[in-house]
């Protein structure tokens, strides 16, 4: 591909190659990955019904597979409402600080050995420098819209935000300490081999510890008390209509795929195949299934954007108390003490590392 | 007992029961009626929009007798009566308020001419505000067009009264 564009472009420098190159992998990966959320919108609502004994939407299109266009198209004709006394500025601002964060994670996601944006060295830290600044969206609309309701929605969140970012933060040194390198591409590398070799055997707790927090992380059912139907109205987006609305929607879903990508990187092996490693399958005719690609990736991302969907259909909101004291007397000292069984593993070679 | 809270919390084992409930329900058989295609079946008893009927040789049944507007609960019958030439009692306004109407089907009870009916019509609207009065004129257009389908209906509940 890239190949392709140099010997198209082969008049311009090298540098302006390499710029027209990384905007096309934007261009292609923002499109992906709104369709995704197009595709997540009507996922969600049609596994749902079925978890409800209902068929979900079923109008627009065949089997309803255009509801979610439909809703776009809906959204976007909508009146823009600014409230008399918000504040402007922050009020149109605020649902672009958390959509650009939600985005601009995804530049260092490894979709395959070769296709990532920037392969920058910090991977890691960026992703929870970028994930940690989506709360500033969350306050600055509670805040800019001057109603009470979103006030309050947006308090919780950033409690809530404060709360599980540690844990989080924790659960992902266990996996840099168990990888050896903040650039997530050598983290899938360190996990090559199979399910066995997959960080998710030797860092189980923090593999549940970081998808818990990632839920919490994105405002997701049962942690959405940031906009909580019955008590706060919709909390923080309370002010917002039409496209504002819409641009919470859309983050708060790509920050949900986000999260399940980044579990499937760091715990479940990334793009390696389920059946890499099996030997009777790499000799005879089927070695296409034990190869790396962007499928397996895929699949595994779709496996946690379920799980994501499944945990809405099945369980009650916590608790503000529920959720605080799960988030700091359950979750940090969980990944604390499986940091300790990890330096102990390290240092006696248990484990799929090597020093 | 403390020991196994601690260890039923760590394993989430309440939270993989609740995850087996929903998984079960996904693969369950779904229960939707696609209803603008689909209808699910009326009782023969099912009280819809009221009509009035007529004789075979199409004179009205109603005798003005009033007995509906009296019995009617929600007041939604208002009846007014004139002698015709031939000495017989007729109404001149048989107005029924769609709006008030509670759909209890005293009416059809009290009627000793069997005029007023209820047909199992439910899939109706109006678009204009004065439409909600339902003039005599109305109703007997109703019993006209579903007479066949009322008068069946009514026979097949007829055993049961």
């Amino acid at each position: 591909m890239k190949e392709l564009l140099t010997s198209f472009l082969s008049f311009l420098d090298p540098q302006w190659i390499n710029l027209i190159w990384s905007l096309f992998q934007i261009a292609i990966v923002t499109v992906c990955l709104i369709l995704t959320v197009v595709f997540l919108v009507y996922f969600e609502r049609k596994v749902i019904g079925y978890m409800h004994s209902r068929v979900g939407p079923n109008r627009v299109g065949p089997k309803g597979t255009l509801q979610s266009i439909a809703d776009t198209i809906k959204l976007l004709l909508k009146e823009v409402i600014i409230p008399d006394k918000a504040d402007r500025f922050f009020f149109l601002l605020s649902p672009l600080l958390l959509l650009i964060p939600a985005l601009a994670a995804w530049a260092v996601v490894p979709f395959s050995p070769e296709f990532i944006i920037a392969d920058i060295n910090a991977g890691l830290l960026y992703l929870l420098a970028l994930t940690s600044f989506g709360v500033y969206g969350v306050i600055l609309a509670g805040w800019a819209s001057n109603s009470k309701y979103a006030f309050l929605g947006s308090m919780r969140a950033a409690a809530q935000m404060v709360a599980y970012e540690i844990a989080m933060g924790f659960a992902l040194v266990g996996v840099l300490m168990a990888g050896g390198s903040l650039k997530l591409g050598e983290i899938v590398a360190a996990q090559s081999g199979g399910v066995l070799s997959w960080f998710w055997i030797p860092l189980f707790p923090l593999f549940i510890v970081y998808f818990i927090s990632g839920i919490a992380e994105t405002n997701r059912h049962p942690f959405d008390l940031a906009e909580g139907e019955a008590e706060i109205v919709a909390g923080f987006h309370v002010e917002y209509s039409g496209i504002g609305f819409a641009i919470f929607f859309l983050a708060e879903y790509i920050n949900m795929a986000l999260i399940s990508v980044l579990t499937s990187i760091l715990f479940l092996g990334g793009w390696e195949s389920f059946f890499a490693g099996i030997s009777f399958l790499e000799t005879s005719g089927f070695s296409f299934l034990t190869e790396p690609s962007l499928f397996w990736l895929l699949l595994k991302t779709l496996f946690f954007l379920f799980v994501f969907i499944w945990l809405r259909a099945s369980f009650p909101r916590y608790r503000y108390d529920q959720l605080m004291s799960l988030g700091w007397k359950v979750l940090i000292p969980i990944t604390i003490l499986w940091i300790g069984v990890e330096c102990v593993m390290y240092v006696m070679q248990i484990g799929p590392w090597s020093v | 007992m403390k020991i196994i809270q601690l260890i039923k919390k760590l394993t989430l084992i309440d939270f993989i029961k609740g995850f087996i409930v929903t998984l079960k329900a996904f693969f369950r058989r779904k229960v939707t009626v696609q209803y603008p295609e689909v209808k699910t079946p009326l009782s023969p008893r099912f009280r819809g929009k009221l009509a009035l009927m007529r004789y075979d040789n199409g004179e009205e049944r109603c005798i003005a007798c009033k007995l509906c507007s009296a019995v009617c609960p929600a007041q939604a019958i208002t009846i007014e009566s004139e002698e015709r030439t031939d000495g017989s009692r007729r109404t001149v306004k048989f107005d029924i308020d769609a709006f008030k109407c509670i759909y209890c089907g005293f009416c059809e009870e009290a009627c000793p001419v069997d005029s007023i009916v209820e047909t199992n019509i439910f899939e109706y609207h109006m678009t204009e505000n004065q439409q909600r009065i339902q003039t005599k004129e109305m109703l007997l257009a109703t019993g006209d067009q579903y007479r066949d389908q009322t008068i069946e209906n009514k026979k097949k509940d007829s055993r049961y009264r």
